[in-house]
Parts: structure tokens; sequence; C-alpha cells
């Protein structure tokens, strides 16, 4: 993990009210690994005052600009404007100035190859599980459930399949895919392959309905959590969630940033569990 | 000719060097107690051994779990939060934090509260003989616990009663953390320096709350929360500055410092040092960027000794 300044390689809508920003990150091949987030700080302006966390979505490298000169690496974010941290953001051009802290938290444990592998992605929670598809392809067969209110909420979904994902689509309003919440395309996808093992990240009842699903059937669940954060190195304790055990008189809580953003279901206290980033940007 | 001209040119350092209740900081810039872990959080980005001291989260008898969540929100400037002292209690500290703090070149100050004054009065007690432990700085003003904390913090009489106890308990240099939330702070100053610390440390932070319009519901779990940052610094300039006119003990000034102006401020009303909280978390380098701004200035001013600027306002 690192922290330091760089600039923005593009920064484009590509649905309504989510964008997609490609940031220059020297490093991040090597660093980061899947459900891995960053930090994000626009320089030269105050407000935002504090940094926002973006699970990183992907990798790439584009060629040098000279002989001489190293590759340029650059991890990609997709984010929801929501606030006004992500509406400033959004207002940001190609060679804007930033500040980048990360890679950040515990990402995704990749599991057994041979097993079957399921992503459950509800809107903009989609976004860590991309890097993670593209690491579980060259093992396992991988299939995405991606969820969203109306058809605007389903992005990015042709990048999973030109990995060799399997997706299945549904929305609430049945405007794209079948008509319905992503948990019932679950139910009917462990039905047929019991033996498969989940990833799942979106809204807060999205992870618990998936949980709930995941525990009756026995199926290992991993779920990437999202959080109000202010420092995204354990040290403000603002994105604290309760962890398996935890009592007033015992408190086990876990830092979000730290010991997440990733988790083993079997790691919370999903009774205790609260919603408490009802409206950040597809933030961690 | 040009020998000459270079050995000219290259000016003295300035000394950063300040003491404070007999610490020996070799700059005047720590971290507020809650911004900074316990120090090994920012290992990874900081070099500890720049700072002036290391202040800890505060820490009580027992763990405490802390509010739920939502802790924290941004409002103009400043954010908000209650996260309401979750630590891992003074005994895991001293086993478990210890450790890592006892190999950094710079004072450790812990800071401390308890529920009642007896738990003050033991917490500092068990500190007392640990030999890793250089100074102590007393949480009489959390706004986010429902006992103790802000208590002893608004009333003189309940203030004084506790350094008194707290005093008696330790030999240790003693900081007493002040709150703003009163209606005069000089009165608590004088009580706590009556009573006994060795400084006095303002301000901790304002209570403040916000609400989500939509949903109608307190944007924090605990409905108030504490506000810093930048939004907060002139109150807490102007406060600094009543303070230091009042009380003969040192000063150490907080408040939405997040550059070396901020720092300014503090040291000339009169501070010797200070602590800088949120900005923190917005760079985890802030402290060491204010530590080089800070000795630049004096450079570049043709101040010596950093100490030359504490308290030169000119009214």
């Amino acid at each position: 993990m690192k922290n330091y300044k760089t600039i923005i390689l593009s920064n484009q809508e590509i649905a309504p009210g989510y964008c997609r920003m490609r940031i220059l990150a020297p490093g991040y091949h090597k660093m980061a690994s899947p459900g891995q987030f960053i930090m994000f700080r626009v320089q030269r302006s105050l407000p935002p005052l504090l940094r926002r966390p973006f699970g990183i979505f992907r990798i790439g490298c584009l060629p040098a600009d000279c002989d001489g000169m190293p590759d340029k690496e650059y991890i990609e974010i997709i984010y929801k404007v929501v606030g006004s941290g992500t509406e400033i953001m959004q207002e940001l051009h190609e060679g804007d100035r930033i500040e980048l802290l990360g890679p950040l938290g515990r990402g995704f444990e990749l599991g057994d190859p041979d097993e079957e592998k399921i992503l459950v992605g509800g809107g903009i929670g989609l976004v860590p599980l991309f890097m993670l598809a593209e690491k579980l392809v060259e093992t396992s067969r991988v299939r995405l459930l991606m969820g969203g209110r109306s058809r605007e909420d389903i992005i990015a979904v042709t990048e999973f399949e030109r990995l060799g994902v399997e997706t299945y689509v549904s929305t609430e309003d049945g405007s794209l895919g079948e008509e319905g919440l992503v948990t019932q395309v679950l139910q009917r996808k462990l039905e047929k392959y019991p033996r498969a093992s989940v990833f799942a990240c979106g809204p807060m009842p999205m992870i618990d309905a998936v949980q709930k699903i995941c525990a009756a059937n026995k199926t290992p669940l991993q779920v990437s959590l999202e959080a109000l954060m202010a420092c995204g190195v354990g040290a403000c304790l603002g994105c604290v969630v309760k962890g398996a055990g935890h009592s007033d008189a015992e408190p086990r809580y876990l830092c979000t940033c730290k010991h997440g953003p990733v988790f083993r279901a079997e790691q919370l206290d999903w009774n205790r569990l609260e919603n408490q980033a009802a409206d950040c940007g597809g933030c961690k | 000719m040009s020998e000459v001209k270079m050995q000219k040119v290259e000016t003295k350092r300035p000394r950063m060097a300040v003491e404070i209740a007999g610490l020996k900081l070799k700059n005047p810039v720590m971290p507020a107690s809650g911004t900074f872990g316990y120090g090994e959080e920012y290992a990874p980005y900081l070099d500890l051994n720049q700072l002036g001291a290391i202040v800890t989260k505060g820490l009580s008898l027992k763990p405490k779990a802390g509010n739920n969540t939502p802790r924290i929100c941004e409002t103009v400037s400043g954010m908000l939060n209650a996260i309401g002292l979750q630590n891992v209690g003074v005994d895991a500290f001293i086993t478990h934090k210890m450790p890592f703090l006892e190999q950094i070149n710079a004072p450790v100050i812990v800071n401390f509260f308890g529920n009642t004054q007896e738990e003050y009065a033991e917490v500092a007690a068990r500190l007392d003989d640990v030999p890793g432990v250089a100074g102590l700085e007393m949480n009489i003003s959390c706004p986010n616990v429902k006992h103790g904390g802000i208590v002893f913090g608004t009333e003189a009489v309940a203030a004084h009663e506790v350094v008194s106890l707290v005093r008696k308990q330790t030999s240790k240099p003693l900081i007493v953390k002040l709150t703003p939330n009163v209606t005069d702070i000089r009165v608590t100053a004088r009580a706590v320096e009556d009573a006994g610390a060795d400084a006095i440390s303002l301000i901790n932070t304002l209570t403040g709350m916000a609400v989500d319009v939509k949903t109608r519901k307190p944007r924090l779990a605990n409905t108030i929360g504490g506000l810093s940052g930048p939004a907060i610094r002139p109150i807490a300039v102007r406060l600094v500055h009543q303070v230091v006119q009042e009380v003969s003990v040192p000063v150490i000034g907080i408040g939405g410092i997040s550059r070396a102006v901020d720092a300014l401020e503090f040291l000339i009303v009169g501070a010797k040092a200070v602590q800088v909280g949120t900005a923190n978390f917005v760079d985890p380098n802030a402290m060491a960027t204010i530590i080089d701004g800070l000795e630049n200035f004096c450079q570049n001013e043709g101040i010596e000794d950093i100490n030359e600027l504490v308290g030169t306002l000119e009214v």
C-alpha cells in the first residue's frame, strides 16, 4: 500500500448516474488483489474533506508514450453519483491531479479451483467482482448473477461475458433480464449447483438475503461490505462491523477497511449487522 | 569567492525542539487522540520517529465497545464522529500495543478516561509504572459517552476533584484535555491547573448534529457527535488564546490543524505544541508535511528557535 499523487487518465459517464474513471496507478499490478479498494482524494479543493473509498474494478496497462518511459499502469473504478463527493468527482477530467491511497484492505480468497463459483452483484456492488472474475476464470467455472432496480443499474455485464463468465441479469422492474430479485436467481442456481461457493457485493438487504440462502444451503460465502470511512487504515473506527461472538462486554468489532472489506460469512454477527452505507457511491 | 558566498547562503536549520511538562519533544507536532489509533496503523505511511510525540487512542479500565454505526459523517469542512471511545482497555494496551510503541523514538503519551472518578484513578495508577509511557493525557471531555467524559469536563468542581485524584496516582507528566462545550473554558482551565495538571490540551470536539433529510433520521446512530476538522479551527484558536492568558502551565493547541500555517496560528497565540487530528484521516502523511512546513517557515522568517514564536500575538 502506498499513498501518492497521480493523475486521471479518463472519466466518463457510462450509464445515467454511473461513471467510470481510469487513474494512473504505478505498482498496482504487483500490489493489488481482487476485492481490495482505494481511498481517493481530489487535490486542490477542500470539499470533500475526507477521502472516498472505492473498490478497484480492474487493473490495466497502456504502452509507454515513448521509448525509455515506463508502461502506464492504471486502475479503473466505477462509481455512482450520490452525494457531494461523487458530484465533484464527476466533474474531473483527464489530467486532473488526485491523491491515491491503496490498495487497502483484505480481498477475496479464491478457494478451491474445482468448485463452481457464483458471483452475486447488486448495482454498483458489481465493481469488486470483476477483478475476482478475471482470476477465477483461469481455473474455475464462474457464473455472475447481476441484479438492480432497473436496466440503468446493470453495468459492465458484457465485460464479464467477454471473460467467459455466464451472466444472468435480473431487475426489480423487469426492464432488463428476469423480473425480480437477484436472490431468487441465486436460490435456483444453488439448487442446481449445490457445491458452488458464493461471492457477493451489493446493498445490505441483498447481502443479508444472500447470507440467509447460503447459510440454509451450507454454501461457503464471502461478502464485500460497504461502509462510511474516514481513514481507510483502521484508525478512525468509523467503519466497524460486529464480528461473530460480539457482545458489549466482549466487543468483537472488525474494521471494514482493515479486516475487510471482504469477510467470510462466518466472521460476522449477522443478527447485528447495520446498514450504514445507505448513500455512499459504490464505495467500500 | 564563490565558496565564501555558498557558506553565507547555507543558513542554520532552526531548532524545533520544545519541552512540555518535562517531556522533551523534537518538534511541537503530535497526533490528537483517537485519530491515530495506537500508532501502528500509520506506520506504513509515516515515519513515526519524526513526530514530536505519539498520543494514543483513549483507554479505559475495561475494553469498550463504542457506539453503533453510522459513527461518522462528513459536514462542511469537517466531520462529525460518535465512535464512543471504542478501545482495547488498559491491560490489553500494555500487553499488545506498548511493545510496538516502545520501539518508536518519540515520547508516548497515553490518553485515558473513566466512567467514574475511581476508574480514572485506577487507569492512571496502572499506567504509572509502565516504563514506555512518557506522559498521560486525561480526557475529561468526550462528548460521546453517557457516563463520565464530558460530565467531568463541564463542571469545574467535578473536574478539580477527578484531576486531583488522578494527580495522586501518577508521577508522570499529566496533561488534561478540555472540552469547548462549556460556558467559560477559563473556569475549567483554572480548576484543572489548580488540581495539579502539568499541561492543558484543547480543544476536544464541539458537539454537533446532522440530519438526513430524506429519512429524517440523524446521520449518526448516537444522534449527537463531535465536530472536528478545519471548520472548528477559528473557535479552537480563540479558546487557546483565552486559556493561555488564564493559566501558567503549558498549553497544547488542537482543532482543525491540517497545514503548517494552521499550526502557526496556535503557536502564535501561545500554544507550546499542537495536535493534528482529522487531517491524519485525510492525509496519512499530514504531520510530516506540517513539521517540514514549520521548519521552513522558521528558516524563511529568520527564526532560530521555534519557541521564539510562542505567544507572540500582537494585539
